[in-house]
């Protein structure tokens, strides 16, 4: 069993009266997909933004590992170091392009922090530095690449609000991989998707975790998504954990069902009389 | 326009007469509205009669006459517009004049260039003309600089004169106190407004939009109020005056033998002065345009155009956010810093009353209009203002109308600005100036 690069301990996000995330505990393991799943309003987005850094979770402890062996406690960075430093990439439910620029400069957008500092923060680029060109070009390569795996590669030049939904969903996944993520933390891709796209997006999510050794935290509602390619599945309902295993697993969990389907009407008939109705 | 024109088949006499019918009522209702409108502009007028008193007079006649002219207005506006619009559509499609729009931009911007650069040569002899071009220029360099801070990075920022006057103060107070020449305090300058552009910045990292503008807004006002009332530095309202003028490479311009007309033979003349100041902001103008458009294509350039597109998605990529807006923000204030110090070279006298909240909303309104984000856009939409506020100058106190009902129309025909197309920053064709906009045009998908 390879080592744990997300481990999430006593998590809770209140807000005010609201207990979105309730004492979450769980681990996300290296080069692994791990699904969140649960009904609406269950917290998985909330739990998203806590790692990402956009909330600052009321108690709990968020520890990212990286191969190399640093840690970084994400609680205690603002969110834009989580991207840079602790390398944590994120997509958004509601895709969020640059949609007026092009498609390549959105992921060039995506290397700011390598260009910037190629470019000596702007002044060497300023004059023209050779070495900021060659960064520049390296960067182009890269996203060149991503571009031909996501079968984008013709439409880099278009303003990237013209793409069709679904290759908007694509553009969004590859520009997170263009920060060199160590975790890679999918907000339901597959949403609005027909079933090609869908396949083709699995395929994809599977190359990702098998080639570059990515660690994948997907939140997804698509449960045939869901139990094909996940790894490990967690379950979540009103902010607390309710399952947590391998998909064979949690398919024939009883509280996973009831969360889903609710229960029989024998059942609530039965728990009624336990408690004297 | 094309949309609200019905599909006809031509030659049908029934569909024409429906559509003669629409158009009349579509002209009575805009004929109703401009009687709501204008009738207590026009029609009633209060004046003061013999014995002092108001009496109210009525001149319904000059009323039907602008209600006659919008109800004709409207009917030749449905009736041949909307029948021209979809035929001239046919023959130039948008796809091609955008592309011919790319395609002329760079030689618009070199003739534009050669004859910025030759105004002096051709209106040597013309006084009013060398000085409404410095004005025309040095409202270009503003609109540059604004454009970094509105059109880049999308802050909108109602105060920028602010900046303009702290260089202008720079300039004027450290030229008197510490008699450095101009060269020496232009960077000065621009060093004091960008670092006030910080000041600005830093309250307002988390604001967007519209309290972003009210602040921003806040802040010009406050600095206008702080140089009125700070007596013994700025001299409040009575202003600076007697500021140092810029001498050539240390040759003043006057009549004296080591002043600059002397030195190089020449018969003395004001106008001497007059062209050297030109080509100074010509210079600061075109530094402004090259700066801006390198940065651009740099990694900041990105970033700012990412944080007008989508804030949060540029902190989920690991952008700083913070850095990046104070960055925009004091590189614009930079660039109206060093405008601001030309000014005051220029006037040799400043007041507060020259950075009023009238000069941050034209310097806005040349940006918008121009095209947020374009270069050539802002030079040629300062060129239209002004050249325009000069033209219409005999109409006196028309000429506001006038401006207005262009603007109205700029937002309805144009609503991104005069040159609105964007050029990416980086593109993996080659010559894809040409060729992008043409395979993006017959390409281009609706999002579903």
């Amino acid at each position: 069993m390879s080592a744990a690069v997300l481990t999430v301990e006593h998590l809770t996000m209140r807000f005010g009266g609201l207990v979105a995330v309730n004492d979450l505990s769980f681990r996300a393991r290296e080069a692994e997909i791990t699904a969140l799943i649960g009904p609406n309003g269950a917290g998985k987005t909330t739990l998203f933004n806590c790692i990402t850094g956009f909330y600052k979770p009321t108690v709990g402890r968020l520890q990212l590992a990286h191969p190399d062996g640093t840690s970084f406690l994400l609680e205690r960075l603002p969110e834009f170091r989580i991207a840079k430093e602790a390398r944590v990439a994120r997509t958004f439910q509601n895709v969020r392009l640059f949609a007026g620029m092009t498609v390549l400069e959105n992921l060039l957008v995506a290397q700011h922090n390598t260009l910037m500092a190629a470019s000596g923060f702007t002044v060497l680029g300023l004059f023209g530095a050779r070495s900021y060109a060659r960064a520049e070009a390296n960067a182009v390569d890269k996203a060149r690449h991503w571009l031909g795996r996501v079968g984008l590669a013709d439409r880099a030049d278009d303003p990237a609000g013209a793409l069709p939904y679904g290759a908007q969903r694509r553009l969004e996944i590859v520009r997170a991989m263009c920060t060199d993520p160590v975790l890679l933390c999918l907000d339901e891709p597959a949403a609005g998707l027909n079933n090609r796209e869908s396949a083709e997006l699995n395929d994809f999510l599977r190359t990702l975790r098998d080639e570059h050794g990515i660690s994948i935290l997907l939140i997804e509602h698509d449960m045939g998504m869901v139990m094909e390619i996940s790894d490990h599945i967690i379950v979540l309902d009103y902010g607390v954990k309710i399952a947590d295993g391998p998909p064979s697993e949690v398919r024939n969990n009883q509280k996973v069902i009831a969360a889903y389907l609710g229960v029989p009407d024998e059942e609530i008939a039965q728990a009624g009389t336990e408690v004297g109705l | 326009m094309s949309e609200r024109a019905p599909v006809r088949s031509d030659g049908v006499p029934a569909m024409l007469r429906h559509d003669v019918f629409d158009a009349v009522k579509d002209a009575a209702l805009a004929a109703l509205i401009a009687l709501g409108l204008f009738v207590l502009l026009i029609g009633i007028r209060t004046e003061q009669g013999p014995t002092g008193a108001l009496v109210i007079t009525t001149r319904f006649g000059a009323l039907a006459a602008v209600i006659a002219a919008v109800f004709a207005a409207s009917l030749i506006r449905s009736l041949v517009w909307q029948r021209a619009a979809p035929a001239i559509g046919r023959w130039l499609p948008i796809s091609a004049r955008t592309a011919a729009a790319k395609a002329i931009s760079p030689y618009l911007a070199a003739a534009f260039l050669v004859l910025a650069l030759l105004v002096p040569v051709l209106f040597y002899t013309n006084r009013y003309l060398l000085d409404l071009a410095i004005l025309i220029v040095t409202y270009t360099m503003l609109g540059f600089g604004l454009n970094i801070v509105v059109g880049l990075a999308g802050l909108l920022d109602l105060g920028y004169v602010a900046f303009y006057a702290v260089g202008a103060y720079s300039y004027a107070l450290i030229a008197q106190n510490f008699g450095l020449s101009f060269w020496a305090c232009l960077p000065l300058a621009g060093i004091f407004a960008a670092f006030a552009g910080i000041l600005l910045g830093f309250p307002v990292l988390r604001l967007r939009g519209d309290y972003l503008a009210i602040v921003t807004l806040g802040f010009g006002e406050i600095i206008r109020l702080v140089l009125l009332n700070w007596q013994s530095l700025t001299g409040g309202p009575n202003g600076v005056s007697g500021i140092p003028r810029p001498s050539f490479f240390g040759l003043p311009f006057n009549s004296t033998g080591s002043g600059f007309a002397a030195t190089f033979g020449l018969h003395y003349s004001p106008t001497h002065r007059v062209v050297f100041l030109y080509y100074v902001i010509l210079a600061l103008a075109l530094v402004t345009n090259w700066v801006t458009l390198r940065l651009r294509r740099l990694p900041i350039g990105r970033a700012w155009e990412a944080l007008r597109e989508d804030e949060v998605a540029c902190r989920a990529l690991g952008v700083n956010t913070t850095n990046t807006k104070l960055t925009a923000f004091a590189m614009g204030a930079m660039f109206g810093g060093f405008a601001g110090a030309f000014f005051a070279t220029r006037q040799g006298f400043i007041s507060p009353e020259s950075f009023t909240f009238g000069e941050s909303a034209l310097v806005l309104a040349i940006v918008v209009l121009g095209g947020m984000g374009s270069q050539l856009g802002v030079a040629v939409a300062a060129a239209v203002m002004l050249g325009g506020f000069e033209l219409f100058r005999e109409f006196d106190q028309y000429r506001m109308l006038v401006f207005g009902a262009a603007m109205v129309a700029i937002v309805i025909y144009r609503p991104r600005g005069l040159v609105a197309t964007r050029r990416p920053s980086v593109s993996l064709r080659e010559r894809s100036d040409t060729a992008a906009p043409i395979v993006g045009g017959t390409r281009t998908e609706t999002p579903a």
